[in-house]
């Protein structure tokens, strides 16, 4: 793993057609909140996106990204759209890894029930361990 | 950016002819994409455009058409869970079309 990554493509081979059966393993890391910016909608375009191409995709929510899966979002007052729901739709779309960063919770003051989807709650350690497993991971 | 006169009413379009506020959406405007298209809407199509207009409505996106065919099967029996019993009422694309019938936006990564 590794060797075959380039700085230019993220380690995404475009030009191998051959390449087109191989599965590898994504995983998109979201640390911020979820309105404010443009990282987390953007984020959640291209994980749909990914799930097209039948890859093996997980995500990561820590930081401030955790807010982007709370229940209760109302984003009228702020005159956008509340995507939130979208996450519902992810398992729909068999992306169904949904990781949570522990400690990023307990500083927020928030558990799993205050979470919108079904997730597994991780350590800091255990979540490193499988960041590097990935064959791609994409921060936003 | 158009817009379409029917009946009085008046709706807006981007330049593909989908509609661009999901609230101005009715079956008059339906069917009136439905023409566009060259869709001769049955009740078979309304049914794959209603369960698109709630798929929106609970997960705010239209969904790609393979999670399209999974869910509808699901929900409509096996038999139109599948990409040619869609293909058929959509030849041209069913979530592109029966997308933009339901006043859906282009689903991400569309077919």
């Amino acid at each position: 793993m590794g060797e075959e990554m380039t700085e230019s493509t993220g380690g995404i081979d475009f030009e191998d057609e051959d390449a087109s059966g191989v599965i590898k393993k994504f995983m998109f890391v979201n640390r911020k909140a979820p309105y404010g910016t443009i990282y987390a909608l953007e984020s959640l375009e291209v994980v749909l996106i990914s799930a097209a191409f039948d890859q093996d995709v997980s995500l990561i929510f820590m930081d401030d990204g955790v807010y982007q899966i709370v229940k209760g979002q109302h984003t009228k007052a702020i005159d956008v759209k509340n995507f939130s729901p979208t996450y519902r739709a992810l398992e729909g779309y068999d992306i169904e890894k949904l990781y949570v960063e522990k400690e990023s919770l307990d500083q927020r003051g928030l558990t799993e029930d205050d979470l919108l989807v079904d997730v597994q709650v991780m350590s800091s350690a255990e979540i490193a361990k499988i960041m590097a497993e990935q064959d791609v991971v994409i921060s936003f | 950016m158009s817009s379409v006169e029917l009946n009085g009413k008046s709706y807006e379009t981007d330049e593909e002819g989908y509609l661009v506020n999901l609230g101005e959406w009715d079956e008059d405007i339906a069917a009136y994409l439905a023409e566009q298209e060259k869709v001769d809407m049955t009740p078979s199509h309304w049914e794959v455009v209603n369960f698109l207009r709630e798929y929106y409505n609970d997960y705010q996106i239209a969904p790609a058409i393979r999670v399209l065919t999974k869910a509808i099967g699901k929900k409509l029996g096996a038999e139109k869970g599948n990409s040619k019993y869609l293909y058929e009422l959509f030849p041209y694309g069913p979530a592109k079309q029966a997308c933009k019938i339901a006043g859906l936006p282009k689903p991400t990564g569309c077919i």
